[in-house]
């Protein structure tokens, strides 16, 4: 994995987080420049504009319920979140994140853990995650080393891109 | 021996492998992939790049324009404009263009879904085809570019939880009734990353249509897979498509499975999911009463013949409330068709129902019929999230066909039990 380390300041949201507040259905096919600015913008209208490289999600349960839109966690890729920490994923959610290359761990109890603003260290390989606020420590699961192959490769594109030699950019558009 | 669940079944053979467990990695076999138009120019615009020579099998692929119908903007007219010079250049086996239908019910109706098959698409309602004892599940962009490359997937096995379902429905009562309570019962994370299998003998003489509407929803329920067996009810659908017999399928008998629900389902009454969850679901009864400002019968859950004819039976010689919007959105032009050779299409428009095009418009929050701002929406489709169908501040109601007509007529959520022709 080239950064193991994300560091940054904590964006907390509640449970059951869907993709139509990820990316809302309206911007379906709007450029990621248009869509990524409508992230979350119903429960958290700063966030798009205040978010920072390196920041972390943090999460409740169930998060990224709903579509199979790859724009949900491409929207948070693209303004730079370093990783996300929920209670759970959901299952589509957690293959496009894989596919994309954005790391997202399952870590119980984070959504106590944390709040808004929270100085949040994430160690992607050992799945320790860090409140520096609080000196809270807890332990996400380890994703399974067949994800974590392609995560460490980029995503799935590049993972495709190896096998053909095409020159796409997958991160673009 | 083997003691396998059907996702084990089918993921196995789809890999190649004699037997695997759940959890295992595999790399699959893809035997078909669809494609809706939000995703599919970018999707063969990525496959290019890669470098690949082509699809690997095109015949496995089917693009559906369904989303955008018709058109709302210049730039959806664009980019269904690319879909359809990609369809050509790569030779894609099937392309339904805007109008033809939802891609949920043109793929068994047209007979591309067979039991067995392990199924892909751009949609998480995939998990529809489970109904025809499919492996079926959405994926996203990258994946799929990945699927149609290189003809293969991987996957990781999933656990299975089984709902034996017994009991026989009471009148009024349909299996839309059935998948809401069992969101509301077990949750919307009950089935994160496992298969579900609906068995039971309260499934046996279940029709296609509610079967359909049962695996269209358990993805609602955090399914990867949401299977019935292949049965007698399986294989006369597939006649009907000019199939011939596939054969029975079904888990072994002394399958593994993570956990085993029984539900009863004779005292339950009609249903419906309150904004803004799909398991926050209460009988009708206790929230018979609330105002609504638009009524939606259509989507991939409920947008068949079935439903319509539902609906109308409900509607036939009543008018919609003042106030009321009611629109009717058929699932395909051949369940458009049928409903207008059948009589119920002028039942519903002589109610007061506006007839939409075939497609997912309202249903996605996309276009065509949206909601404002503190406005209240009953609606036959699977999803009632924030925002779902416009303003963040509208909310949205789930329930049956029969509860939507019942309650378009009383211009607030009503019980179909209530009204005349709620036969069941």
């Amino acid at each position: 994995m080239a950064e193991t380390i994300v560091r940054g300041r904590v964006w907390h949201f509640g449970h059951d987080i869907s993709t139509d507040l990820l990316s809302p259905g309206g911007f379906a096919i709007g450029s990621v420049d248009e869509r990524k600015m409508h992230t979350l913008e119903s429960v958290n209208p700063g966030f798009a504009g205040d978010v920072r490289p390196g920041d972390v999600v943090v999460t409740g349960r169930n998060f990224g319920c709903g579509s199979s839109r790859e724009t949900a966690p491409e929207n948070l890729k693209a303004l730079g979140v370093g990783c996300i920490v929920a209670e759970s994923l959901s299952r589509l959610f957690l293959r496009n994140a894989v596919a994309i290359g954005l790391p997202a761990l399952v870590c119980p109890g984070v959504h106590e853990a944390f709040a808004d603003g929270d100085d949040i260290e994430v160690d992607l390989a050992s799945g320790r995650v860090v409140n520096h606020r609080t000196g809270a420590m807890l332990e996400a699961s380890a994703l399974p080393e067949e994800m974590r192959e392609i995560l460490d490769a980029g995503g799935i594109l590049a993972v495709l891109r190896r096998q053909f030699g095409g020159e796409g950019d997958p991160s673009s558009g | 021996m083997a003691r396998l669940t059907l996702a084990e079944k089918i993921l196995g053979r789809a890999a190649g492998v004699a037997e695997v467990a759940a959890g295992e990695f595999v790399v699959a076999d893809i035997d078909l992939a669809m494609i809706h138009d939000i995703f599919a120019a970018r999707v063969f615009d990525l496959v290019l790049d890669s470098g690949a020579p082509g699809l690997a099998d095109p015949e496995a692929v089917v693009v559906v324009i369904d989303h955008l119908v018709p058109a709302p903007t210049p730039e959806a007219a664009d980019l269904h404009r690319r879909i359809r010079e990609h369809v050509a250049a790569l030779d894609v086996g099937t392309f339904y263009d805007a109008g033809e239908g939802i891609c949920h019910q043109l793929l068994p109706e047209r007979g591309h879904v067979r039991p067995g098959m392990l199924v892909v698409g751009t949609d998480s309602h995939m998990t529809t085809h489970g109904a025809l004892a499919a492996a079926a599940t959405g994926i996203g962009t990258s994946d799929m570019v990945y699927a149609l490359a290189t003809g293969r997937l991987w996957f990781q096995v999933p656990e299975t939880i089984r709902f034996e379902l017994s009991g026989t429905l009471s009148p009024g009562v349909v299996w839309k009734d059935v998948i809401l309570a069992l969101a509301g019962r077990f949750g919307s994370d009950v089935a994160q990353y496992r298969a579900i299998e609906f068995a039971g003998p309260a499934v046996k003489e279940t029709d296609m249509a509610s079967r359909l509407t049962v695996s269209n929803m358990a993805v609602e329920i955090g399914a990867k897979f949401g299977l019935f067996d292949a049965d007698e009810v399986t294989e006369a659908y597939l006649r009907e498509r000019g199939i011939e017999a596939t054969g029975p399928l079904a888990a072994d008998p002394d399958a593994s499975y993570e956990a085993v629900h029984d539900v009863f389902l004779s005292d339950l009454d009609p249903q419906v999911a309150l904004p803004n969850e799909v398991d926050r679901v209460a009988p009708v009864g206790d929230v018979a009463g609330q105002p609504i400002e638009q009524a939606f019968i259509g989507s991939c859950t409920n947008g068949r013949l079935e439903d319509l004819e539902a609906a109308a039976a409900i509607l036939e010689g009543k008018r919609v409330a003042p106030g009321v919007r009611l629109l009717v959105a058929p699932a395909s032009r051949r369940v458009l068709q049928e409903a207008s050779a059948r009589g119920i299409l002028d039942t519903l428009i002589a109610a007061g129902a506006s007839v939409l095009p075939s497609g997912c418009g309202p249903c996605f929050g996309g276009h065509g019929g949206l909601l404002g701002a503190g406005e209240r929406a009953i609606g036959t489709h699977n999803r009632n999230f924030v925002g779902r169908m416009g303003s963040a501040q509208a909310e949205i109601y789930l329930a049956s066909p029969a509860t939507v007509a019942a309650s378009a007529i009383a211009g607030r959520i009503a019980d179909p039990r209530s009204m005349e022709g709620a036969g069941g």
